[in-house]
């Protein structure tokens, strides 16, 4: 059913001190779709998304055991460039954190890190992210001034566009909307329904009625395990395990 | 009953809070109106003439060019080697966290350690090192007193940018050199602080210099030079006997302190244009 996956988890364990956070994770992430990644907090989803940029590594005490092969890489071999891995990746974290520069060089930070310094060039970088977060006409007049004046909600979408100006293929989505309100909310999920034709997309949220808006597939995770996985419909309406069933019992009715 | 007990704490804190602004005045006062009069243009724009300690002409331009030199040289070799002492422990050794909170620890003992001892132990390196006392000398004695405060109160504001700031620039490809850039960005307000504490700190103390920097009525014009301070020339000028020449020692308290303010007031307005792009 799942034709080409973009991200393939296989045998991930992960132990964070004593603790046994990720048990035995086999998942794969469909191509150019959006995934949701839901459960009960603290059960190991934004674990899960953090593992696949290896923004895990930075945490102390903890081991990765298993693979996370992107595009067919494992992406915890030693040999791997970490810097080069996450740039096939953009991430957007919970609360919005734009850069300590003004709104132009947030965009064009990414470019920047990675050695790209035309003008020219990142004129256009910049127009075009701004644009396909629909912020550039909010923001067209201002590009010299700090990020930081900006609502949360426009804050939000220049993360994603500058998550987007370094032209990956993924993008993680840590609860992307738990700050936000609901127009701002709407923005952010159209969007993504925008992008999912370019980029595949993981997102772990647990607002159901956003998995069931926005997402193809979802994966259901539970003390750390994963214990079910498909479609959308199928695993809201009508899912096959117990645990699933207790946790989207409360989205049915 | 809880209002009677609300309101005895307002009063003490109320007292507390004029006590000590009351002290800061009492301070301005007393050195003001005692040096106000000793204060003259040759004060600062001249060093002192043969029998200066006994009342006769001259100022104190030696003292206040050493102590600049002293503390605008001990500031920089200070943040040169405290930057990268808290990009290392806050952003490289992350995941060692022994390390880091031996670091830590280790200058939280040499913070309490009083400015004598580094002082003495400046004055050990200086012979053993074959140094006269000497411009040179005193700006790595003060050096050392001051980078424990540099780490310490960089390291406060360092740790508390957000963890997801800098996952940001690391999911955007950043290397940790990248990230230490932005994180030491946001942490502009903060880094000011230190270095008016540090600076502070440096201006007005005696006991690091008195062994190292030595005392000169000439304004030093090499590193090997020995400097004058201000510091030391009013501790010089204060234990004469003569009025005159203590009333001198007043004056030259009167531009240390306004030195401070200067600094305090221009690192305030530059923290401000720095900071417009923070959180």
């Amino acid at each position: 059913m799942i034709i080409q996956p973009h991200i393939s988890i296989q045998n991930l364990n992960v132990h964070i001190g004593e603790n046994h956070i990720l048990k035995n994770i086999n998942l794969d992430i469909p191509d150019k779709k959006v995934t949701s990644l839901i459960g009960p907090s603290g059960c190991g989803k934004t674990t899960l998304l953090k593992t696949m940029n290896r923004l895990l590594d930075r945490q102390n005490d903890v081991r990765v055991n298993g693979k996370v092969l992107v595009d067919g890489e494992n992406i915890y071999d030693p040999k791997v460039e970490v810097t080069h891995i996450r740039k096939k990746m953009g991430l957007l974290s919970q609360r919005p954190f734009p850069l300590p520069m003004n709104i132009y060089d947030n965009i064009a930070y990414g470019q920047r890190v990675h050695g790209n310094n035309s003008k020219k060039e990142l004129d256009e970088i910049v127009e075009k992210y701004l644009r396909g977060v629909n912020l550039w006409d909010e923001v067209k007049d201002r590009l010299k001034s700090p990020a930081t004046r900006l609502s949360i909600g426009q804050q939000q979408r220049l993360c994603l566009a500058r998550g987007l100006a370094i032209e990956p293929e993924i993008i993680l989505g840590d609860e992307p909307t738990s700050a936000l309100d609901p127009i701002s909310t709407q923005a952010i999920e159209e969007l993504f329904m925008q992008l999912k034709d370019k980029y595949t997309i993981v997102l772990v949220t647990h607002i159901l009625r956003q998995a069931r808006r926005v997402s193809d597939y979802i994966g259901f995770v539970y003390m750390g395990e994963i214990i079910e996985f498909g479609p959308t419909e199928e695993v809201l309406l009508n899912p096959k395990e117990k645990l699933t069933k207790d946790y989207v019992k409360g989205f049915l009715v | 009953m809880r209002k009677i007990e609300e309101n005895i704490f307002k009063v003490l804190m109320i007292l507390s809070t004029i006590m000590i602004s009351s002290t800061l005045f009492m301070i301005l006062y007393t050195i003001f109106s005692k040096g106000i009069g000793s204060l003259s243009w040759d004060m600062v724009s001249k060093i002192p003439e043969g029998g200066f300690y006994i009342g006769k002409g001259g100022g104190i331009l030696n003292a206040i060019v050493g102590s600049i030199y002293i503390t605008i040289g001990s500031t920089l070799l200070g943040l040169l080697i405290s930057l990268p002492i808290v990009i290392y422990i806050n952003v490289y050794a992350k995941r060692n966290a022994t390390l880091a909170s031996i670091t830590r620890l280790s200058y939280d003992i040499l913070f309490g350690i009083p400015s004598i001892v580094y002082g003495a132990f400046g004055f050990a390196i200086m012979v053993y090192m074959g140094l006269k006392t000497s411009l040179l000398a005193g700006i790595i004695t003060v050096t050392l007193m001051i980078i424990p405060i540099l780490v310490r109160a960089i390291d406060e504001v360092v740790r508390v940018v957000p963890e997801d700031m800098s996952n940001a620039v690391f999911a955007l490809g950043g290397t940790r050199y990248e990230t230490a850039k932005i994180i030491l960005r946001q942490s502009i307000p903060g880094i000011i602080t230190a270095i008016l504490l540090s600076f502070g700190r440096a201006i007005g103390d005696a006991a690091c210099v008195l062994f190292t920097a030595g005392f000169t009525d000439s304004i030093p014009t090499s590193l090997d030079q020995p400097a004058a301070t201000l510091p030391l020339s009013i501790f010089f000028q204060l234990s004469s006997p003569i009025q005159e020449v203590q009333n001198r020692a007043y004056a030259a308290a009167v531009i240390l302190t306004i030195i401070v303010l200067i600094i305090n007031i221009v690192a305030k307005i530059a923290s401000k244009n720095l900071s417009k792009n923070k959180i």
